[in-house]
């Protein structure tokens, strides 16, 4: 957004990473400013997952440096880089399935930074942690006084889960949320009342980074979009700009080159 | 059709909801439903010493509250936590020797012996255990089996206190009685202080660092120390019933790190009903006395033994304890389909 005037919330230099022979990053190096939302996209097996990994601190990068507010986080154990307020989603959805939605929020709550910051909407001190997170739930989109917050999370549908997902990062009371491929496995009714609740997020000064397949729902929000191939960095711009790389339609649907080799071949 | 097909019907009678938090106080029948089943519980254990006079029947229910006690805290860490614990030897050892030292060394009485034990046999428990903490499932199981083992050869290698012979001349208990209750009174608080404890935010941590440790990591918090904290509870919760057993022995050897002390309590939580916490405790009360019954057999005690469990498994899978309340919550009738 102003990129010149700040300073940059989340920095990743030159960060490989390689699962044995598996190279999955190769000195990607981006910067996220301040109320940005920032879209990753890129082929399946590109590294995005990865990406989020190694600045969450679940995977340890092999090479290159993260920084978040200039403070280095480089394999930091993932519960100190979360309680900086660098907080992620799963893509594949990790909610206590013995517990009821609400009783999920608790746990976020009861973390040191919740108590330390108030959690979200606790206005710098926590009250009741259950009410506060039937509270939360209602913001991210769970009907009040429905049965639907005290339903065990074995039973909720795959939307509700993706909200309970970002309603735990919410609860710390984050400053980065990183998305993992929210919008994947929603209906398009679903997808469409998410985008707004991204925006608000936006709005309320959370800076966004978002993994993304779904592009023109990616497009909507995100103000910057970085291209992810063979875990390398190809490109980075306006989501406009981004479309009309040729690299970008090369990655995504192969090039014109490539098929003519193969034809001679 | 010649065959006639049966349904069972079940009706719930409505307790759970009529006894449901506030809605317990409406009335004195709501607050008996609520209370009874646990009064009976209470009072049951309370009056077993004088429900069996017999000096040998009095023994066994020391025995069985000691054997409640650690299938209480393998019930914690199993269905709590998600650390399945083969350390019941270790925990009742561990406790064992330190009130033993503590007695025979120091001569601290009993009644300091006991607490003590708990807190600091906890704390090395706790300490050893810290490496296992990353595994789970079965293999955290698999290496707190080794422990007590290790512990035992140790023992024995470097002939540390006592070596084989063990710690003998501890003092015993002041009374037959006061030994009783101390252990009756131990199960009964170990026993509703953890279901309390398990239902309060701290414990709502430990069931979901169990259903997925990842979330909580990503929650910002430190789930080495909360597993290091459910551990510490459990192993001092064993280790006072080792240093009870120590006293009622009146001596503390490299048996008390048998293998009986981590299997035992898994059948007793088994039959009783799995993450219940009451269920194991009326397991043991069940197989403990059944095993000394079964005592005239001879040889022949572990095939009935295992024949009950077998049953046990084969036709109550669920646990006596969640059967008990099914049939409390709820009717079942035949009806005609």
């Amino acid at each position: 957004m102003n990129q010149d005037m700040a300073e940059p919330i989340l920095q990743m230099d030159k960060t490989s990473k390689s699962f044995g022979g598996v190279q999955a990053l190769r000195d990607v190096s981006f910067d996220v400013f301040p109320g940005d939302v920032l879209g990753i996209i890129g082929p399946n097996g590109s590294g995005k997952t990865t990406i989020v990994n190694c600045i969450t601190g679940f995977v340890k990068p092999t090479s290159g440096r993260v920084y978040f507010k200039g403070e280095d986080i480089t394999g930091r154990q993932p519960h100190k880089v979360a309680d900086l307020g660098v907080t992620r989603t799963f893509q594949i959805m990790r909610p206590y399935y013995s517990l009821p939605a609400y009783k999920n929020l608790v746990i976020p709550l009861f973390s040191p930074r919740a108590k330390r910051t108030g959690g979200w909407r606790g206005g710098g001190r926590l009250g009741n942690r259950q009410t506060i997170a039937i509270d939360i739930l209602e913001e991210i989109g769970f009907e009040r006084d429905s049965y639907i917050p005290f339903k065990k999370t074995s039973t909720l549908p795959t939307g509700y889960l993706k909200r309970l997902e970002l309603a735990r990062c919410l609860a710390l009371k984050p400053e980065i949320i990183i998305c993992d491929e929210v919008f994947s496995g929603l209906s398009m009714s679903e997808i469409a009342s998410m985008v707004p609740l991204i925006q608000r997020l936006q709005d309320e000064g959370i800076t966004i980074v978002m993994i993304e397949h779904r592009l023109r729902e990616l497009f909507q929000v995100a103000n910057r979009v970085m291209v992810l191939n063979f875990g390398q960095k190809l490109t980075e711009g306006t989501p406009t700009e981004v479309m009309a790389d040729e690299k970008v339609k090369e990655a995504y649907f192969g090039s014109e080159e490539v098929e003519e080799v193969m034809i001679y071949a | 059709m010649s065959t006639q097909k049966l349904r069972k019907e079940r009706i719930d009678r409505g307790i759970k909801v009529r006894s449901d938090g506030l809605y317990a106080l409406m009335s004195l029948r709501e607050l008996s439903y609520l209370t009874l089943p646990r009064f009976v519980l209470i009072a049951g254990m309370l009056s077993l010493p004088f429900l069996m006079p017999d000096m040998y029947w009095q023994r066994v229910i020391s025995i069985v509250c000691i054997y409640a006690i650690l299938a209480l805290s393998f019930d914690f860490l199993a269905h709590y936590v998600g650390l399945v614990s083969l350390g019941g030897a270790f925990f009742i050892g561990t406790g064992g020797y330190v009130a033993g030292i503590l007695n025979s060394y120091y001569g601290i009485p009993p009644v300091l012996t006991v607490p003590l034990a708990a807190i600091i046999g906890g704390a090395i428990c706790t300490l050893m255990l810290l490496p296992c903490l990353p595994l789970k499932g079965v293999y955290f199981a698999i290496v707190t089996l080794m422990y007590p083992l290790f512990m035992a050869r140790i023992i024995e290698a470097f002939d540390l206190f006592g070596g084989t012979d063990g710690l003998a001349g501890i003092d015993s208990f002041s009374s037959a009685f006061a030994e009783q209750y101390l252990v009756i009174c131990t199960v009964l608080i170990f026993l509703f202080g953890l279901r309390r404890f398990v239902t309060t935010d701290m414990g709502l941590i430990f069931t979901a660092v169990m259903d997925n440790d990842q979330a909580v990591k990503a929650s910002g918090i430190n789930i080495t120390k909360y597993k290091a904290l459910a551990v510490f509870i459990a192993s001092s919760a064993g280790c006072m019933a080792g240093a009870c057993l120590t006293h009622i022995y009146m001596w503390s050897g490299i048996s008390q790190f048998a293998l009986d002390f981590s299997i035992l309590p898994i059948a007793a939580t088994v039959i009783g009903g799995a993450g219940t916490l009451a269920g194991p405790v009326l397991g043991c009360l069940i197989l403990v006395p059944v095993s000394e019954l079964l005592r005239d057999f001879g040889t022949l005690r572990i095939v009935f033994y295992a024949s009950v469990l077998v049953g046990f498994i084969l036709f109550r899978s669920d646990g006596i304890m969640v059967f008990m309340q099914r049939k409390y919550e709820q009717f079942e009738r035949w009806t005609k389909i």
